[in-house]
């Protein structure tokens, strides 16, 4: 567990980490390195350079701002589970970032490295894509944002591309006749996703669902939206029966060839029973409702 | 202080040094001009080794040697295999320390490189070019013994190292053709992967001018390290030290003298320079032996009314691609001799076929042939109950050895010390509220909710032996264990061990045990132990034997010097021996305690030696080596309630109680903390461990992120109780705990949930009890009905 040679720099600002990725193509960005450091200790990676952003501090924020939460990259985990904002305008992302790993980890980890990493098992891409979160991306050819459809490309692949730097990330702000919940299926080892399940529902004064966006991950190469769950849950009351209905088309959207499966829990196993974790992460949304 | 020291909670000494991180491990020691070594490891299971290049690597910087299998030839032996099991036809395949022509199993070695600075030795493995010719490899015991699998060793016909078999009481043939009933199962204990917080270590120091070595090593015997590393790698034991600094746990992991650990030995020598070698978590997993692997076919015939006519078994072992140290020794001795559980069963029958497999090699493992027993007995126990319809406390109770205090004979030839297993059973239902918990389970079954309680009624063998007995099974060392008790002229005392503790607390028991016998404070007993050079020959620490057999040396050991002080007491006092007494560190004539001697008093006068009684030497110091006449024999009774969730399969442990007899406590508080681990490791292979090897032999849960140990927050509160039954032959009346909670946990979980899963036709199910393995077996259940 001893990574191979590898230059350090520190960035001091985003500019100046900006430059120095252009400087050396083949660097990485080093941000809590608790998915970096461990693939370099297994020498799975061996970039020539780590360019440390990690102690920019204007990266590390949550703040409001004209309908959207605006989050530093570098927030970890931590933060984002202990937000007051968070947890009452956008209570899925706060519960998903305090199921994360350990304390350590969640002590570490950044919501700019976990959903750049983009492991499949990770909680935060499928709640961000769930609460339809935009990430802002500078260096190369400028600053852009991306929505969370466009950003997580498959697999441990993202829209941010080479010399980019993610900064920031947008959450819209919701209201209280909204309801977002994070159910797990933890691994016993690792305690990354097996199955996440993101939902996150608005209700009229009748407290009949008006919209809902409900999203998987952990068990497919990047986040997936169950569309099929969704449609059926608008115009419904939230009561249990109808939730247990709409949950059980959740098969709908695990396409059979992209599930994954490992030697803890096949692909079939996980998707005949992501069903349960929807209904959960739904109970729990429409629980969190007005 | 008081002899009431002994049997009180005290804090552990260990650990304030532990928790405040300034404990000594083997890693922490730093010696000047000293040397890195790392191991290149086969990443095949099976390869013929047709060229290793080492060129480049020899070049790159802050490289000094580069060694492959044909430069240790005559400088180090293959590593040993020390339990040479009897009557069983045990070949042994020679483990060289690095493979010379073939590698078997992911993480045997192929060369080391020696460098200045450890990320130099790692960029250096990268640099040899090994030529592999990939063979097929065989992973599984049962196929390991198969026509037609691939084979290990040349020499070794059929893979087997070993057919071991236990035969006792009447004809088991008979005892299964006349039985009323008869239930059978096939039980794969998986392979488990030892998580010590430590990783496993070794530095060498060699002086040349001097021929001789010292070697700080993780170990929970560095008696037997010395003599096994004089043996393998040619250094006179008088020249030889071994240390055992802090050992950050073992759990029989660190029992085995391993190749890596000659292969340090063998650098320094050879370069005349320190060398360390620390094992990465990736190589623990690979390269540090694995525990259990056993595939049991197994069956219990008994009449109608429940009661155990025989036992039989078939059990396939396997061994890895080589004999570790001890390892013949735990699927069998430690394992068949226990069929006979806490149950009166007149016939029993066993076989045992240890295999060779391309895979990491096996050894003891907290319980270590214990558990793979227990599990056996308690599961069929549990099946016989289900086909009878009776509760499966009932049936225990049917078959138990009834109450004995001297010495219980079963007929796997084992004579068990002292038990009363219905007593411990009696007390762990009424503690759990077992009737209640039945009554809760039937509501809950009628809301379509399944909760199960599970049973496990175990004995254990500890306290690892009488020597006569450790020759006659082939374990070739003894098993007896040595104290040296010195008080210094302030009477402050020394104890000098030969075992070897490494987490389990006998730093701190082992003084209550001298406060007990000579009324000193604790605080004023400092324990010894892990150093060749200071402390006395000894066996080691393992199979739960330090206090019931160390502890035994100790007490004796202190009554050595009680004797001798008495003496020197009546001296001083000017009477007859006979005429003295002692009462809690005091010696006086019998009805005058207001004159009396302490025993520090004793102390200073036999270290100062003014005033001796005539012939009686100067100091105030014994020494004892205890070799016990049995071993003994810890019991007791744990329920474990799950409530299982059919729609995902998951398990959630909602309570566990436990009632343990390991004789009279020392420390109450230490004694729970080992029943706590103890039952957490069990459970950990009830719910969540399993080593995975694919089907070419590579390891697939080689990291700790796929590798599940068990964690707090999976766990509930963990109930513990007692009952206290002395055993006959320890002058303490001390029986081993560290063991027992892992050799009863694993099936009063299992069992609890296979009682769960009865409404919906589920009886086996692999283990661990993952949630798809429970979800599927539920799936399959309602496929058949
Ligand atoms: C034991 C353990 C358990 C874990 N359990 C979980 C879990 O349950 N759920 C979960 O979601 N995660 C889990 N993680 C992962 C954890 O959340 C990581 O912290 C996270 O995935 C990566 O964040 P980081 O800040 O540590 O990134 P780093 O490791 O520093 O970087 C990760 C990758 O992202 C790139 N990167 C980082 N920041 C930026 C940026 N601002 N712009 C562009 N690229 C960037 C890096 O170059 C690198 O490629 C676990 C990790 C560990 C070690």
């Amino acid at each position: 567990m001893f990574a191979p040679q590898f230059d350090y720099y520190r960035a001091s600002s985003v500019a100046e980490a900006a430059a120095l990725l252009a400087e050396h193509p083949e660097a990485k960005v080093l941000a809590g390195g608790h998915s970096l450091i461990p693939l370099l200790k297994l020498r799975l990676a061996a970039p020539s350079a780590l360019v440390d952003i990690g102690r920019i501090d204007s990266l590390r924020s949550i703040l409001e701002e004209s309908g959207t939460i605006e989050i530093g990259a570098l927030t970890t985990h931590a933060e984002l589970a202990s937000s007051e904002l968070l947890r009452s305008r956008a209570t899925a992302l706060a519960e998903a970032a305090g199921m994360i790993g350990d304390p350590a980890v969640r002590n570490r980890g950044t919501i700019g490295g976990n959903v750049a990493h983009a492991d499949p098992a990770s909680d935060l891409p499928a709640v961000l894509a769930c609460l339809g979160a935009e990430f802002r991306v500078t260096g190369g050819d400028g600053d852009r944002s991306v929505r969370a459809s466009d950003f997580f490309e498959g697999l441990m692949s993202t829209a941010i591309g080479e010399g980019e730097i993610l900064t920031s990330i947008g959450v819209p702000t919701v209201d209280s006749a909204c309801g977002s919940a994070y159910a797990k299926f933890a691994h016993p080892a690792s305690r990354y996703a097996v199955i996440g399940a993101a939902a996150a529902l608005v209700v009229d004064e009748d407290g009949s669902c008006t919209c809902a966006s409900v999203t998987l991950g952990g068990l497919v190469p990047a986040p997936v939206r169950a569309t099929a769950v969704e449609e059926a849950l608008v115009g419904t009351r939230l009561d249990a029966a109808a939730i247990a209905s709409a949950s059980g088309l959740t098969g709908e959207a695990l396409d059979t060839d992209d599930v994954l499966g490992d030697v803890y829990a096949s692909a079939e196993y996980r998707r005949s029973v992501a069903q349960v974790w929807v209904q959960r992460a739904l109970s729990s949304a429409a629980a969190r409702c007005g | 202080m008081s002899a009431s020291t002994f049997g009180s909670g005290i804090r552990r000494r260990e650990d304030p040094r532990l928790i405040t991180g300034t404990a000594t491990y083997t890693d922490d020691i730093v010696l000047p001009g000293m040397l890195h070594a790392a191991m290149l490891r086969s990443p095949f299971a099976h390869a013929r080794i047709r060229n290793i290049d080492t060129s480049a690597a020899a070049e790159a910087p802050g490289v000094v040697a580069v060694y492959i299998g044909a430069d240790t030839d005559g400088e180090i032996g293959p590593a040993p295999c020390a339990w040479l099991l009897p009557d069983s036809g045990l070949t042994i395949a020679d483990y060289h320390c690095i493979a010379k022509d073939t590698a078997r199993y992911v993480g045997d070695i192929v060369a080391v490189v020696v460098a200045e600075s450890i990320h130099q030795t790692y960029d250096a493995l990268d640099l040899i070019d090994v030529d592999y010719d990939m063979l097929d490899a065989v992973v599984e015991p049962k196929q390991s013994a198969a026509e037609g699998a691939p084979q290990l060793h040349a020499e070794i016909e059929g893979n087997q190292a070993f057919h071991w078999t236990v035969t006792g009481g009447g004809d088991i043939t008979e005892a299964f053709e006349s039985a009323d009933v008869v239930v059978k199962e096939t039980i794969v204990q998986q392979r488990l992967i030892p998580n010590a917080m430590e990783p496993r270590a070794a530095l060498a120091s060699y002086t040349k001018a001097t021929g001789e070595l010292t070697l700080w090593n993780t170990t929970q015997n560095p008696h037997i390290v010395r003599f096994l590393v004089s043996l393998v790698a040619g250094i006179p034991e008088d020249r030889l030290r071994v240390i055992a600094p802090e050992v950050g746990g073992g759990f029989g992991s660190k029992i085995a003298v391993y190749p890596a650990d000659f292969i340090t030995v063998f650098c320094s020598k050879k370069l005349g320079v320190p060398v360390k070698w620390v094992e990465t978590r990736s190589e623990n997993y690979q390269a540090t032996t694995h525990g259990r692997d056993h595939v049991q076919e197994i069956e219990l015939a008994a009449t109608s009314d429940g009661k155990i006519v025989g036992l039989r078994a078939t059990v396939w072992a396997g061994m890895g691609a080589y004999l570790s140290t001890a390892a013949p020794g735990i699927p069998t001795i430690l394992h068949g001799l226990m069929l006979s559980g806490v149950y009166d069963i007149p016939a029993i029958h066993e076989d045992v076929y240890g295999l060779y497999t391309n895979t990491t090699p096996v050894e003891a493992y907290r319980g270590a042939g214990r558990p793979e027993a227990t599990f056996m007995v308690e599961r069929l126990v549990d099946l016989l109950a289900t086909k009878l319809g009776m509760d499966p406390a009932e049936v225990r109770r049917r078959n138990f050895i009834p109450k004995f205090d001297d010495g219980h004979d079963v007929v796997t030839g084992l004579t068990y010390d002292s038990g009363d297993y219905d007593g411990a059973l009696t007390k762990l239902l009424g503690e759990a509220g077992y009737d209640q918990l039945r009554a809760e389970q039937a509501e809950a079954r009628k809301e379509g909710r399944y909760i199960g309680v599970g049973l496990s009624t175990y004995v254990e063998i500890c306290g690892l032996g009488p020597s006569q007995v450790a020759g006659a099974i082939g374990f070739q060392g003894g098993l007896w264990e040595s104290a040296i008790v010195r008080f210094h002229p302030s009477g402050k005392v020394n104890v000098m061990i030969g075992a070897s503790p490494h987490g389990q607390g006998e730093e701190t028991t082992f003084a209550q045990i001298i406060a007990g016998e000579l009324g000193v404070s604790p605080d004023d007993v400092k324990v010894i132990h892990g150093d060749t050079e200071n402390t006395p020959m000894g066996w080691g620490t393992y199979g739960s034997r330090t206090t019931a057999v160390g502890g035994a040396a100790l007490a004796l050991a202190a009554r050595k010097i009680r004797d001798k002080a008495m003496v020197i007491a009546a001296h001083l006092l000017e009477a007859a021996v006979e005429d003295m007494e002692y009462e809690d560190g005091k010696f006086f004539v019998k009805g005058s305690p207001e004159s009396s001697k302490t025993i520090q008093d004793i102390a200073l006068m036999a270290n100062v030696a003014w005033n001796m009684p005539e012939g009686v030497e100067a100091g105030l110091e014994a020494t004892t080596f205890y070799d016990p006449p049995n071993f003994v024999f810890p019991y007791g009774a744990h329920l474990a309630k799950v409530e299982v969730d059919a729609e995902t399969g998951s398990v959630t442990l909602q309570r566990y109680v436990a009632v343990d007899d390991c004789g009279p406590q020392i420390n109450p508080v230490i004694v729970e903390g080992q029943v706590h681990g103890g039952i957490v490791q069990g459970i950990g292979q009830a719910l969540w461990e399993e080593g995975v090897y694919d089907e070419d032999g590579q390891l697939l849960t080689g990291t700790m992120l796929d590798y599940a140990i068990p964690r707090a927050d999976g766990l509930p509160d963990i109930e513990v109780h007692s009952t206290v039954t002395p055993s006959p032959h320890h002058p303490l009346g001390v029986k081993g705990i560290g063991e027992a909670g892992t050799i009863a946990s694993t099936a009063a979980v299992y069992n609890a949930v296979i009682d769960a899963l009865q409404p919906l036709g589920v009886s086996s199910v692999r283990m661990p009890l993952t949630p798809e393995r429970v979800w599927r077996s539920i799936q399959a259940a309602e496929e058949d009905n």
